[in-house]
């Protein structure tokens, strides 16, 4: 398994990696942990990689205004072993937790996992119950968009051609707040069947605020917002995470039936509904 | 389409041995270490990122070696298999496989090893749930793992003491 001859860049600094990444013939390379699996099997053949793991300041975790700022080129077990996100946003932190296995989460980064946003991917849950925003270089100057902006499709995100992922920025959770990220994982690639975030507001048991990022289950990550709206307003955990499964076209594969997944959905729903509540209390 | 590449000049240390080569970007790193070295302790299972019998250590981090490039590693400090025992001592995991019956057929094994250098480097008395969860990087299709685990839990506790 050998991939196709590529020229090998490294720019120091932001403004010549996307100078670099101007040429369409250019892909970015960070952890490599989507992109040389792909280029060994010949499904990628970019004639340039651009390697972002010499450009400075983007693998750092820090704390602003009431928010997480997190580069792009942190890795999964940077994010899952710092204090700072394991204090203040657990959710991101049991997300990358749950990513692959050691090797792949010392080399893979957050703003490669949702650059590449595999349908089965685990941040994606996270970020959209987190409603993160994402900040994207360009030559032009960078932008911000939210989670739900940012993932349009299988494999298919806001960030245009030549364009980089620089920062994700998640909330430091208020007080009474409780998170969970629940995962069924197909055994062999470790990858989610279904993945469910819940983040959830709670005053005695009495849910203010629920978010529910989600998985997986259909061809991109995805709010579950009748969910939300249910916990909301007083239904219990077993009756709204039901509502996950409303008028989503669930993927099918080898490894689930679109009707199994759809179950499975309702499942974890109410696990990551019942664990982000006792994290409430 | 053909495509002249240059290749490229790295500098790597490897066991604390510096080497430099010219290699082509597209060189895996386990093939440079296997077949432009000859440091065949790092295996091939899979080649695709699964079975972890390539790990490796560079800059103090278990990586599947057959999931990076060469160039990659340029200016890194690398540990393979070979450089984990010193003045013809076994290092106190390669012991504690060997005492435990940490290998069967042994392909697994270099990886293993390394993989359960790192997760003693990051947690010294780890519990057995956290060694399997350390090692799931790495197939094993001999042992059953029992005896693996064993062995992590014994070499914690021989370099604990
Ligand atoms: C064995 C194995 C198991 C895995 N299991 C899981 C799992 O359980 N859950 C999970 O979520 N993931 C899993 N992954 C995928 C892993 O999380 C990858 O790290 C991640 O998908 C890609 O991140 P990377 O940094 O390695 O990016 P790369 O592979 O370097 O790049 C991926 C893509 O993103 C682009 N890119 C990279 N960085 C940027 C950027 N900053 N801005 C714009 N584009 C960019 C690249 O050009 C490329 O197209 C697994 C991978 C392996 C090999
Ligand atoms: S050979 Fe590298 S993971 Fe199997
Ligand atoms: S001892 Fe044979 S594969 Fe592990």
């Amino acid at each position: 398994m050998i991939a196709h001859p590529f020229d090998y860049l490294t720019p120091k600094s932001l403004p010549e990696a996307l100078l670099l990444l101007a040429d369409p013939d250019a892909k970015a390379l960070a952890g490599g942990m989507s992109l040389i699996p792909m280029m060994k099997l010949r499904l990628a053949a970019p004639a340039k990689l651009v390697d972002l793991r010499g450009v400075p300041g983007l693998t750092s975790i820090s704390e602003e205004s009431g928010r997480l700022k997190i580069g792009a080129l942190a890795t999964h077990f940077d994010i899952e072993s710092s204090r700072l996100v394991r204090a203040k946003c657990p959710l991101l932190a049991m997300a990358a937790a749950h990513i692959g296995d050691v090797q792949v989460r010392n080399m893979g980064t957050i703003g490669g996992s949702i650059a590449h946003a595999d349908p089965a991917a685990d941040y994606p849950a996270a970020l959209q119950a987190l409603e993160a925003t994402i900040s994207i270089a360009g030559v032009g100057g960078t932008r911000a968009v939210s989670a739900a902006e940012f993932f349009v499709d299988t494999f298919t995100t806001a960030v245009g051609p030549g364009e980089l992922v620089v920062e994700v920025s998640v909330p430091v959770e208020a007080a009474g707040t409780g998170t969970s990220y629940q995962k069924c994982l197909q055994p062999a690639s470790g990858f989610a069947i279904v993945g469910v975030a819940a983040r959830l507001q709670a005053v005695s048991g009495n849910i203010s605020m629920a978010r529910i990022g989600v998985t997986g289950l259909s061809g991109c990550s995805f709010r579950a917002n009748g969910v939300e709206a249910l916990l909301e307003s007083g239904s219990d955990p077993q009756a709204a995470a039901a509502a996950i499964a409303n008028g989503i076209d669930a993927n099918s594969d080898i490894h689930a039936s679109a009707e199994y997944r759809l179950h499975l959905a309702r499942v974890y729903a109410a696990k990551a509904i019942r664990a982000a509540l006792a994290a409430a209390r | 389409m053909m495509i002249a590449i240059m290749r490229r000049a790295i500098a790597v240390t490897i066991n604390g041995k510096r080497h430099s080569n010219e290699v082509e970007p597209r060189l895996l790193l386990i093939h440079y270490l296997r077949d432009v070295l000859g440091l065949t302790g790092p295996h091939i299972g899979c080649e695709t990122s699964i079975c972890g019998a390539c790990t490796v250590l560079v800059n103090g981090k278990a990586i599947k070696s057959c999931t990076m490039f060469a160039v990659q590693a340029n200016g890194a400090d690398v540990l393979t298999i070979e450089g984990l025992a010193s003045d013809g001592n076994l290092h106190p995991i390669q012991n504690a496989f060997w005492e435990e019956h940490g290998a069967q057929c042994g392909y697994c094994t270099p990886g293993m090893i390394m993989a359960s250098k790192q997760l003693l480097d990051r947690n010294a008395s780890p519990t057995e749930e956290e060694i399997r969860h350390g090692l799931e990087g790495n197939l094993c299709r001999c042992t059953g793992y029992q005896h693996i685990v064993n062995a992590v839990k014994s070499a914690a506790a021989k370099m604990g003491a």
